[in-house]
C-alpha cells in the first residue's frame, strides 16, 4: 500500500502533521520502513523535517545536546564524544549505524535501544516541543507520546567514570542477550559515591538497576563491594523472552555480565 | 495515490523515476530502473544484502525510501567495473572463492568499498567490522575477509 510521506523544514510543522491518525514520524527508517516492509497496515503516512536543530552536536560547559537525527555514526566519530562511542559502535552495523537516529533508539523495543541504556544511565533530559522530561520518565510514556523528539542533553561522563557492555552470541555484532551502561562516581579512597546503572533487554525498555546502584555506595570496586550488588541486580527485571535468549537465561547471566563490568 | 518523482546519479548516470510513495529504494532501483545488484533478503535491516553506498556512506535500500534520495548519489556494485574490467574486490572475491551462492556477494562488496575508501590499508579486525552487518550463509566469510585484504593489497600496489 502506498505510504504518503511529508517533508517539513521545522519542527513545529511536523509536530501538527503528526497528529493525523496513522501517521508516524520517519527518522532514519530502521524502525518504521521495517514496520511497513513487515505489513503493519496501521502506518499510512510518514512525516519527517529537516530542520538543521535535529541534526546538531552541541559541545559546551561539560555538556552535550545531540539532535534527535543525529546518527550512530556521527556520534561514535565525534572527537568529544569519545567516552560513549562504544555504545553508539555497539549499535547495529556500519550501515545500520550510519541509519539509526538518537532519536529513533529512544522508541527501540528490546532487543534493540542499546544507546537509549547509555542515555538512561547518563540521566539524560528529552527535549520535545511539549517541554523536556527525565528519560526515564520520557521512556515509561513513550507509547503515549505524539511529539518528535528535537534532542537529548546530557552532562558528559569522564571516560573512566562510564563503563557499558553489550552482550552478544554473535561476533562482533549481534542482537543483544542484554547491555549495561553504569555510570559510577568514586570518592578520593575508592569508594562509589554515587551509581547509576541502567540495563537494556531486562524489560521491554531500558530499565534500572536502582537495587544494585543503592547496594553499590560506599563500597569498593572488588569482588566483595560489588557482591550484593550483584544478589540485587535482577530485582524489579522482567526479561524479554525472544530468539536471541529466554527471560530465564537473561536473568541468569544478568549478575556475571554485571560483575565482569564492575570489576574491568 | 498519486505517484512521487525520484531522481538521483545511480552509477554515474542520471535516473529519474515516478513511484508510488513509500516505495524503498530498493524496490525503486530493482523494479523500476532494473538495477538487480542490490538484494532484497530481510527486509529487516539484518542482512545487508540491499546495501548500496549513498553520498558516500553505507545504507541499507530496504531501509530507504526512494524519495528521500532525491539529488543523492548512488553506488551499486553494478557500476563498479569500467569497460568490462572487475573492480579489485570482485576480482579478489572471484579469486578468492568469496562468492558461493552470491546473495550476500553485492552488499559485502559494497561494505568493502566503503572501508576501502576510507582506510585504504585495514586491518583484519578493520575488515570484520566492516562487514559485521552483512549476513552470509554459505562461505563462514574467511575466504571473504581474505578477498577484500587482498584487494587491499591490490590497491596499495597500484598506489605505489
Amino acid at each position: 500500500m502506498a505510504l504518503a510521506l511529508q517533508t517539513f523544514p521545522t519542527v513545529r510543522d511536523a509536530n501538527a502533521a503528526l497528529k493525523a491518525s496513522g501517521t508516524r514520524y520517519l527518522g532514519g527508517g530502521t524502525l518504521v520502513v521495517r514496520a511497513t516492509n513487515e505489513g503493519d497496515v496501521s502506518v499510512t503516512s510518514l512525516v519527517r523535517s529537516t530542520d538543521p536543530s535535529l541534526s546538531a552536536i552541541e559541545i559546551a560547559g561539560g555538556k552535550a545536546r545531540i539532535g534527535a537525527s543525529v546518527t550512530m555514526a556521527a556520534i561514535a566519530r565525534h572527537p568529544q564524544l569519545g567516552a560513549i562511542a562504544k555504545a553508539a559502535r555497539a549499535v547495529g552495523g556500519p550501515a545500520i549505524r550510519n541509519m539509526a537516529t538518537v532519536g529513533g533508539n529512544l522508541f527501540a523495543p528490546a532487543p534493540y535501544g542499546d544507546f537509549a541504556v547509555t542515555l538512561l544511565a547518563l540521566d539524560a533530559t528529552v527535549s520535545t516541543d511539549d517541554g523536556e522530561l527525565p528519560i526515564g520518565d520520557f521512556l515509561a510514556k513513550r507509547d503515549d507520546n505524539h511529539a518528535i523528539v528535537n534532542s537529548v542533553s546530557f552532562a558528559l561522563p569522564k571516560a573512566e567514570s562510564f563503563r557499558f557492555l553489550k552482550v552478544s552470541r554473535v561476533k562482533p555484532k549481534g542482537v543483544s542477550v542484554l547491555s549495561i551502561a553504569a555510570a559510577l562516581e568514586q570518592a578520593g579512597d575508592g569508594a562509589i559515591s554515587s551509581a547509576r546503572i541502567a540495563l537494556g533487554c531486562m524489560a521491554d525498555r531500558p530499565m534500572r538497576a536502582r537495587a544494585a546502584e543503592k547496594a553499590l555506595i560506599g563500597k569498593r570496586l572488588d569482588r566483595d563491594g560489588i557482591a550484593a550488588a550483584l544478589a540485587s541486580a535482577g530485582e524489579g527485571t522482567s526479561p524479554i523472552t525472544d530468539p536471541i535468549a529466554s527471560a530465564w537465561y537473561r536473568a541468569e547471566v544478568l549478575p556475571v555480565h554485571l560483575g565482569r563490568l564492575l570489576l574491568t | 495515490m498519486a505517484k512521487v518523482p525520484v531522481q538521483f546519479t545511480l552509477n554515474g548516470r542520471e535516473k529519474a523515476e515516478f513511484v508510488e510513495g513509500g516505495t524503498t529504494l530498493l524496490h525503486a532501483l530493482r523494479d523500476k530502473i532494473g538495477d538487480t545488484s542490490p538484494k532484497g533478503g530481510c527486509h529487516q535491516g539484518t542482512c545487508g544484502a540491499c546495501s548500496v553506498i549513498i553520498d558516500g556512506e553505507l545504507k541499507l535500500s530496504c531501509l530507504t525510501l526512494a524519495e528521500t534520495c532525491n539529488g543523492a548519489t548512488i553506488t551499486t556494485t553494478s557500476g563498479l567495473a569500467e569497460a568490462g574490467v572487475l573492480h579489485p574486490l570482485q576480482r579478489a572475491f572471484l579469486d578468492a572463492f568469496a562468492t558461493q551462492c552470491g546473495f550476500c556477494t553485492p552488499g559485502m562488496i559494497m561494505a568493502a568499498k566503503v572501508l576501502l575508501d576510507h582506510t585504504p590499508n585495514p586491518s583484519r579486525d578493520d575488515v570484520v567490522e566492516a562487514l559485521s552487518g552483512n549476513i552470509c550463509r554459505c562461505t563462514g566469510y574467511e575466504p571473504i575477509i581474505q578477498a577484500v585484504l587482498t584487494a587491499a593489497r591490490a590497491n596499495s600496489q597500484n598506489a605505489a
